[in-house]
């Protein structure tokens, strides 16, 4: 008889079991499991710079990539006129990105600029910054601030008939004026600028009281006499459109401008390049990134160039990817004399310069495959040796391992071993390496373009390198061909260096918990 | 040791003549240069190319490419560029540009970068280590090139300090301060990027060797803070960074190819582009070996050094 003196007061009434029939197990988790890959975006969230630059590089690919989309302009584009223009944007011209540039001018450079804008009713100077006497010559010396975008101002272009009639029609039907009258032969001391601004004669017959000629002001600010071509009849060509104000087309027996001269081609005719952009292209022309020296937009550049940098760099990475971890696996697997003659090759791969490999790649297969490709070739034909190498350590590190012995007594394959038990643990560390080969590619690949080394520049096609190049050549004149480019891979190259430390400590498990 | 040292020596060399080997047939195997040229004799350059055996299989001709430089220490001439004169004594004309803006850059980067790196470690996780840390992921992450258009934008044509290109042999002694004044803006542009790495693997050694028991021992043991640094930590840290300067050191033989085309250094990176766009095979040949060789006697001599610096180091033992 065991009976438990404890309970021997209780009344058999009163006795409850708790849980009868009940079968008392675990209770299962409630909380959600954390995979490797979660527990890794979890630790890679709370590095809050490397977020920052993985936003960045989200922005800089979409950058690349949608803009050639919604640009006016593309790569292809070029304009003659509007070579090194200035950055300009309407909206933020309050912060200086406004297209204009102050530059000091003499009396007759002053009138110059002025006059441009002065004919067709805009002002051309934006600002007049300062004006004082040089100190040395006496001569008036004008800081003025001018819009890269207006300095053209005319244009004498020569047109097919068809294009001239197009033309009136347009100016009728939208009340434009973009064909100006033509000047007189006019000499002015004034050199080395387009002819087809010189519309203008000061006034001289402004004369003074005592009977001098005064060209200016009291302010200083030249006074224009327009110095057109005129004949008494239509004789040089027929212009049916807009006329100027003060071109009352012959009535009163007074003369004609004249609009147009026709000769062999066509008809020689003075345009307002800015309107006439607009007949031509539909819009007015705003450069967001300025223009280069061949008249190309920076903007789209950047991102055609941005864009194959990146295709290329994704490209190469993936396929190194493959490469290295087929080729680290074989290594690392069987090891012995097989890890020894394929290490060997790899270390023979690895000492080859890269410049060496780019160059003879470029010089044997360019012309076969093109460009790119034999790049892309280059770059994997060494490239995958880090990935390999780590996977071959972490392979040295794993096979050895009880579970994998397990695994292999169970039967399991070679390939199964490799792929399913040895290869997942060092994903992490695989992966982050394969991403960090995008930065050194896009680099690699800008100093070989820049060098001139390879050319990967056609005429819908550039590179960032190319355009540093053509940067550099008017560092002095126009910073802003190179600083743009120069910009975007400084912000690439800083980005990717934090997302890369973050993604390393993200996919190191030894760090779990190391900062909380 | 010695064995080792020597195992690893011959396996450079064979890794040094199988790269030169493929180098040359494949230089070979593509099309010689047109000659177009006004004012060149076809004949001439033909028969020239003729006597100098580039009408013989490739193999002969690379049996007598080794046979020339190892008896008469002979590179070849060249063809496109400096014709007729030889690639060895052209190289070594070249030389002295690139060495001596290197050496310049890197004598004044190491001290800068290694006491930059010391005083972030020291001061680790303080406002000092923050600054000169996220200074030196910027510095680190922009490309030389950068530097070099910012160097010569300000420096050279906003306030007009240094001049574009460098003084030639003929104005100036290389070590003279006319030279080192026009080669001030490349030896800056250079720097940037050896103090930012120096900076960086300094901090990160002497801070992990900061946080070593021993060290807590040498301050119980009486100590001070600076005496403890220097004598223990420090000592300690610069076995890894050693070796680093010590492959800068070989590295200032080959240059940077980028930055002596932007300053326009008549050295041997500005001699190797011309090769390759000139199409010069001799050149080009010669330079590849070249830079091949410092790639492996720099990783080489960086790897043993190690064995000699730590005699704790065992090489070549597993």
């Amino acid at each position: 008889m065991s009976e438990n003196p404890m309970n021997m007061n209780i009344p058999a009434d009163k006795l409850k079991l708790a849980r009868r029939g009940d079968k008392i197990t675990d209770k299962k988790l409630e909380t959600k499991p954390v995979g490797y890959f979660r527990d890794a975006m979890r630790r890679f969230r709370k590095n809050k710079s490397s977020v920052v630059a993985a936003i960045i590089i989200l922005c800089l690919l979409l950058f690349a990539f949608v803009v050639p989309m919604i640009s006016h302009y593309n790569v292809d584009f070029r304009d003659g006129y509007y070579k090194t223009v200035l950055p300009k944007c309407e909206a933020l011209s309050f912060l200086g990105w406004d297209g204009c540039k102050v530059q000091k001018e003499g009396q007759s450079g002053f009138d110059y600029y002025t006059s441009i804008g002065y004919e067709f009713g805009e002002s051309s100077v934006k600002e007049l910054v300062k004006k004082y006497s040089d100190k040395n010559t006496g001569r008036l010396i004008y800081e003025i601030d001018v819009d890269s975008y207006d300095r053209v101002g005319f244009i004498y272009a020569d047109l097919s008939d068809e294009e001239y009639f197009e033309l009136q029609s347009y100016q009728t039907d939208n009340n434009i004026q973009v064909i100006y009258p033509m000047p007189d032969n006019y000499k002015t001391q004034f050199v080395a600028v387009n002819g087809a601004n010189l519309w203008y004669q000061l006034a001289d017959e402004n004369k003074t009281s005592s009977g001098e000629s005064k060209f200016h002001d009291d302010d200083g600010n030249p006074i224009f006499k327009p110095n057109y071509k005129t004949s008494k009849k239509q004789v040089y060509a027929k212009y049916t459109s807009l006329r100027l104000a003060d071109d009352n087309g012959g009535e009163d027996g007074q003369s004609w401008y004249v609009y147009a001269i026709k000769n062999q081609t066509g008809y020689r005719v003075r345009l307002h390049y800015k309107e006439y952009y607009r007949f031509k292209n539909g819009f007015y022309a705003t450069h967001l990134f300025g223009t280069n020296q061949h008249g190309q937009d920076i903007l789209s550049c950047l991102a055609a160039g941005a864009r194959l940098s990146f295709l290329l760099a994704i490209s190469v990475s993936l396929i190194n990817f493959i490469i290295g971890v087929v080729y680290g696996s074989v290594e690392g697997y069987y090891g012995g004399a097989t890890d020894l003659i394929m290490e060997r090759i790899s270390d023979i791969l690895a000492s080859v310069p890269f410049t060496v490999v780019a160059i003879l790649f470029n010089l044997h297969l360019a012309s076969k495959v093109g460009p790119i490709l034999s790049l892309l070739f280059a770059f994997v034909l060494t490239g995958w040796i880090g990935i390999a190498s780590r996977v071959r350590t972490q392979f040295y590190r794993f096979k050895g391992q009880e579970y994998v012995l397990a695994a292999r007594t169970l039967g399991a394959s070679d390939r199964r071993l490799i792929f399913r038990h040895i290869l997942p643990n060092s994903l992490g560390t695989i992966i982050t390496g394969t991403i960090l080969i995008i930065p050194g590619v896009i680099f690699s690949e800008s100093i070989l373009s820049y060098l001139g080394i390879i050319n990967l520049q056609t005429s819908s096609l550039t590179s960032i390198g190319t355009m540093l190049a053509d940067g550099n050549a008017f560092l002095s004149s126009f910073p802003h061909i190179i600083m743009f480019p120069a910009l975007f891979i400084s912000l690439l190259e800083i980005s990717f260096n934090l997302f890369g430390n973050g993604l390393r400590d993200a996919f190191n498990p030894s760090l779990r918990g190391a900062d909380e | 040791m010695l064995k080792y040292v020597i195992k690893r020596i011959l396996l450079m060399i064979m890794t040094f003549f199988v790269i030169t080997t493929m180098c040359f047939i494949l230089i070979k195997m593509l099309p010689l240069p047109a000659i177009k040229e006004m004012g060149r004799d076809v004949q001439l350059v033909l028969e020239r190319r003729e006597a100098m055996g580039y009408n013989k299989p490739i193999l002969v001709q690379y049996a007598l490419f080794w046979k020339h430089i190892l008896f008469y220490g002979d590179f070849g001439i060249g063809e496109q560029m400096y014709t007729g004169q030889e690639v060895a004594k052209i190289m070594l004309q070249k030389m002295p540009y690139t060495v001596v803006v290197n050496l310049y850059s890197i004598l004044a980067a190491i001290p800068l970068g290694i006491m930059f790196g010391i005083y972030a470690a020291l001061k680790k996780n303080k406002w000092q280590d923050h600054v000169i840390s996220t200074a030196v992921m910027v510095f680190i992450s922009v490309p030389s090139y950068v530097y070099a258009f910012l160097v010569q934008y300000f420096l050279c044509f906003k306030f007009g300090w240094f001049s574009l290109t460098v003084a030639s042999r003929a104005e100036a002694d290389f070590f003279s301060w006319t030279m080192f004044k026009s080669m001030l803006p490349a030896v800056i542009a250079l720097g940037f990027g050896t103090v930012s790495g120096l900076t960086r693997f300094t901090r990160a050694e002497l801070a992990e060797v900061l946080t070593g028991e021993y060290l807590l021992l040498a301050r119980t043991k009486g100590l001070t803070r600076s005496q403890a640094v220097v004598r223990h930590a420090l000592r300690n840290a610069m076995v890894p960074i050693l070796p680093m300067i010590l492959s800068e050191f070989i590295g200032i033989l080959g240059g940077s190819l980028i930055i002596e085309k932007i300053f326009s250094i008549p050295g041997i990176g500005a001699l190797y582009i011309n090769a390759i766009n000139l199409r010069d095979y001799n050149f080009f040949m010669a330079l590849t070996m070249f830079y091949t060789l410092i790639g492996l006697v720099g990783g080489l001599v960086t790897d043993l050094s190690y064995g000699f610096i730590d005699p704790r180091i065992k090489m070549g033992e597993r």
